[in-house]
């Protein structure tokens, strides 16, 4: 039995047919081919499928994709404006804060989350807003060096 | 009570697999408008050869980095790379960066000499261009010999290998195997607070500093020190795959249970550093040593430990149980 | 002059990073594309008595199954190749791949392997590496349960006179230390996709870290040239060894050919966890002869590596480990025996540090016991010690571009340790 999933992804509906089983991250990797949100362990652990929805932070893998109906969902797809980086890309970039990038995006979108709500954290609140999301290469440093330049107004445009 | 101690580990790293034995190649070609493509069998884990690799040939053909691309994608065109392992890529896809980038400057020169009409001891390879050393008239742009290069019918490509000797076997009785790439160094210091009550440990300050030869980049340099420590913290503190080892009882099974560090476990002191003292056979000088960002952070910790409560904790990881038993044994 | 070495230049990966441009092989979906899942053996010794999957081939969805009888050329891998893609009888450890299903979805393919008769003589285990160098324990392998070095059953390595160094010590020092078990975890679980290609060729999309050294591994299991492989990879989601084995190319590959259609077989998190590679875990035994100045004359290192069911990297790590395990030192009389046990776990192959993280935790714990014992500061026995220019290691290399005395000044003065005026005098230059 498949359903019909209507959502906004990065500000464009789409529409796709889904199981009651499939999990948002399923949704948007498998159907969709939206890639950004990574699969690294469907258990809620690593944080590399984080995703936005109606701005909240978000774990793909845990969340079932017909929940999404009607919501709006943010990849790091939809991060450029205008073909533009995003403020927290360019610092990610120049900040040295991706070593493989597979934890990047679900980084990424951590920050935003994070931003979006206290748009001047302390180096604590950084550090808690992105300690569900694990790095492996460890460049914990390095990130949150780059959404502290962001919150400084470094990569205003 | 909570108890505050200082640790230090050192320690080093060679190069490459023992003994050698572990070739790398490098090709590079020019293309019809001047710039260059890379190509090597390296593979890119986050480590950065994907950008280390471009800024070495960018400097021995010296030419703008923006002119080199780097491909690694695939066997059909990658040249061949023994592997990604043993810190091994800087040093050994580097040295055969450097000799494939020589070795076109050579066909580069070559080419120029008949061009020019000149020796080609006398052609000069340089800022971007190709030309009669003494002679400002006979010079060309990269962009016009690459041009001339492949329009009139040539192929420019250089190539290079690199190994550092072949394969060494251990002698029998002594051990003796004297072959060793490069050998890189580093030293920990770590300061730590431990929870006697709950034997929790929390790693206050950090310090790491790694004589590197060379340092290719230096915020790549950073990003393997600062990524390192956080693997080395697991290491001396949380990560066991079989905690009730030998036993398979109670093994791990994600990463719920297999604990690897987060950001929240970052020290709130974390200094890195380098130091250089250079290689006769590394690459302008570079050491592979990236492995070892890992290594040390761990025995400075369970160092701090004992400096803090004066009990050894011996066996890895340094649990908040292990810690209890070491006291309950030292008071009993 | 070009001057970029040195310079900060941004990751020429970088900005694929930031945009999630950078494609992992799990973000590649081929039309037609079918999953793979793997059958692995339930217990952690046995043999298979009987494989029936035929119930499995009938099923709806299922579009191949193979064992071991599908391996078209040598069903072993590995640095040392005694590990076989698909265990044709014997069980050497929880995990072991016996069948892999190819399914157009996993759900599929999880169901089918359910279908699979699988009967398996259980026997016991060893799992404790002491217990399996004892005569007459279970053993892991044929063989037996001590790997052969051209050494015998331990890497030798003799340097100088210990039991000389032992003689005119002042104090000896003597510990006991473990390392335990380490799983990679790199945030990228292992996948593979395979397919045939447009010039009827079998192309594998690879997580390796080694592209050229799992091909040569490839070629043998499949039967095929080199030129017959386009292995695609090059860009890695963290690897830091575990992607230094093969864990899915040759599974997918094997199926691809069979069944001539594009497959992808990926690792969840728990097989990730369960069944693949890991650093092995030590135990060492260090016994120093040191004089009241702190220099160190004598050390006696014994290790025991347990690598698990198969070999893999394990004796490699063992002679990598003996190489070095005596710590950055010119201790002039040092013997190593190290010891490569076979046990009922997943095999340990690689993970960075290779040997030398478990020897340098080792080595680090016993010289900072060193210093204790003799009353030292543990700066001082370390800048005694530390290698100088032209020092010979324990396997007798000589020491070039020697920089640990300026790694450990510039050290102490970040960490604001105020060194004696003695030490900071020194310098790996000379002695």
């Amino acid at each position: 039995m498949k359903y019909v999933l209507s959502f906004n992804l990065n500000g464009l509906p789409v529409d796709t047919l889904v199981k009651a089983t499939d999990t948002l991250l399923d949704v948007l990797r498998e159907k969709l081919n939206v890639v950004s949100p990574k699969r690294g362990c469907d258990n809620g652990d690593c944080g590399a499928c984080t995703v936005l929805v109606n701005g909240e932070p978000v774990r793909a893998c845990l969340t079932i994709g017909l929940t999404v109906a009607g919501k709006n969902v943010q990849t790091v797809e939809g991060l450029q404006q205008d073909g533009k980086l995003h403020p927290l890309q360019r610092a990610f970039h120049e900040h040295y804060a991706a070593q493989c990038g597979f934890c990047t995006p679900g980084m990424l979108i951590a920050a935003k989350a994070l931003l979006d709500k206290n748009p001047k954290p302390t180096r604590e609140q950084i550090v808690e807003g992105i300690s569900g999301n694990l790095c492996r290469c460890g460049t914990y440093v390095e990130v949150v060096e780059a959404i502290q330049a962001v919150a400084a107004g470094k990569y205003k445009e | 009570m909570k108890k505050r101690g200082i640790g230090i580990a050192v320690g080093t790293h060679p190069a490459g697999l023992k003994g050698g034995g572990d070739p790398s190649q490098a090709q590079i070609r020019l293309k019809p408008d001047g710039t260059f493509d890379l190509l090597n069998g390296a593979v890119d884990i986050g480590q950065g050869c994907k950008t280390i690799l471009r800024q070495l040939a960018a400097d021995e053909l010296d030419v703008p980095l923006e002119n080199i691309t780097h491909q690694n994608i695939d066997t059909d065109t990658g040249p061949m790379c023994t592997g990604t392992f043993a810190s091994r890529v800087t040093f050994m896809d580097g040295n055969a960066v450097l000799a494939a980038a020589a070795d076109l400057k050579k066909k580069i020169r070559d080419w120029a000499a008949e061009y020019f009409e000149c020796s080609p001891a006398d052609v000069e390879v340089a800022n971007n261009k190709v030309f009669v050393k003494g002679v400002p008239e006979k010079s060309l742009s990269m962009a016009e010999v690459g041009a001339m290069v492949n329009w009139g019918g040539k192929f420019l490509v250089g190539t290079g290998a690199y190994t550092p000797g072949p394969g060494q076997q251990f002698d029998p009785e002594t051990g003796k195997m004297t072959a060793i790439a490069s050998l890189a160094f580093g030293c920990c210091v770590a300061e730590v607070e431990v929870d006697t009550e709950t034997g929790v440990v929390d790693v206050l300050k950090l310090v790491q500093v790694f004589e590197v030869g060379k340092a290719m980049n230096r915020l790549l340099c950073k990003g393997q020190n600062n990524g390192g420590a956080m693997m080395g913290i697991g290491f001396g503190l949380t990560e066991n795959v079989c905690p009730y080892y030998p036993t398979m009882d109670f093994a791990v099974q994600d990463l719920t249970d297999y604990v690897i560090t987060t950001a929240a476990d970052m020290p709130p002191v974390m200094v890195e550093d380098i130091v250089e003292v250079p290689h006769p056979n590394g690459p302008r000088g570079a050491k592979g040593y990236s492995e070892m960002t890992a290594s040390l952070a761990g025995p400075a910790i369970l160092n701090a430990i004992h400096n803090a409560i004066g009990v050894w904790i011996t066996d890895y990881p340094a649990t908040p149980e292990r810690i209890l038993k070491a006291l309950e044994a030292a008071h009993a | 002059m070009a001057e970029y070495v040195g310079q900060p230049v941004l990751r020429y990966d970088g900005i694929g990073h930031v945009t999630a441009r950078t494609r992992y092989v799990d973000d590649i979906q081929l039309p037609g594309m079918l999953y793979i899942k793997v059958l692995t053996s339930p217990v952690h010794k046995g043999i298979i008595r009987h494989l029936d999957t035929s119930a499995a081939e009938r099923m709806p969805g299922v579009a191949g199954v193979i064992t071991a009888k599908d391996v078209p050329g040598k069903n072993a891998y590995g640095l040392i190749p005694d590990q076989p893609v698909f265990t044709p009888e014997h069980i050497r450890y929880k995990g072991e791949r016996i069948a892999a299903v190819a399914a157009v979805d996993e759900d599929t393919a999880m169901e089918a392997l359910e279908k699979i008769k699988l009967d398996i003589e259980e026997q016991e285990p060893v799992f404790d590496p002491f217990k399996a160098m004892e005569p007459g324990a279970p053993l892991v392998r044929p063989e037996g349960n001590v790997w052969e070095f051209n050494s015998g059953k331990t890497r030798k390595i003799r340097f100088g006179d210990v039991e000389k160094g032992f003689a005119e010590a002042d104090v000896i020092v003597e510990g006991t230390y473990t390392t335990a078990t380490n799983d990679h975890a790199p945030m990228e679980p292992q996948v593979s996709v395979a397919y045939i290609d447009e010039t009827d060729r079998l192309a594998i999309y690879t997580v390796s870290q080694d592209l050229y050294f799992h091909l040569g591994m490839l070629t043998a299991i499949f039967n095929l040239p080199m030129n017959k492989i386009r292995y695609i990879g090059g860009t890695v989601g963290g690897g830091f060894g575990s992607k230094n084995d093969i864990h899915c190319d040759h599974v997918a590959g094997l199926m691809a050919l069979k069944i001539r259609k594009p497959v992808k077989y990926r690792h969840t998190r728990r097989e990730e966890t369960a069944y693949t590679t890991k650093r092995g875990p030590w135990t060492f035994y260090f016994k120093d002869g040191v004089k009241k100045d702190g220099r160190i004359i004598a050390r006696y290192v014994k290790t025991v590596h347990d690598t698990g069911g198969y070999a893999g990297m394990g004796p490699y790590v063992v002679d990598k480990n003996s190489i070095l395990v005596a710590g950055p030192y010119a201790i002039p009389n040092v013997w190593v025996d190290g010891i490569c046990v076979f046990t009922n776990k997943p095999p340990c192959s690689s993970m960075r540090g290779f040997g030398i993280i478990n020897g340098t935790a080792a080595d680090q714990l016993q010289t900072a016991r060193v210093a204790e014992a003799i009353g030292k500061d543990p700066w001082e026995v370390h800048f005694i010690n530390a290698w100088r220019e032209g020092d010979l290691g324990a396997t007798q290399f000589k020491v070039e571009a020697a920089g640990l005395i300026e790694a450990m000044k510039r050290a102490a003065e970040l960490a604001g340790i105020e060194l004696p005026a003695h030490l900071k005098a020194m310098s790996s230059r000379g002695r």
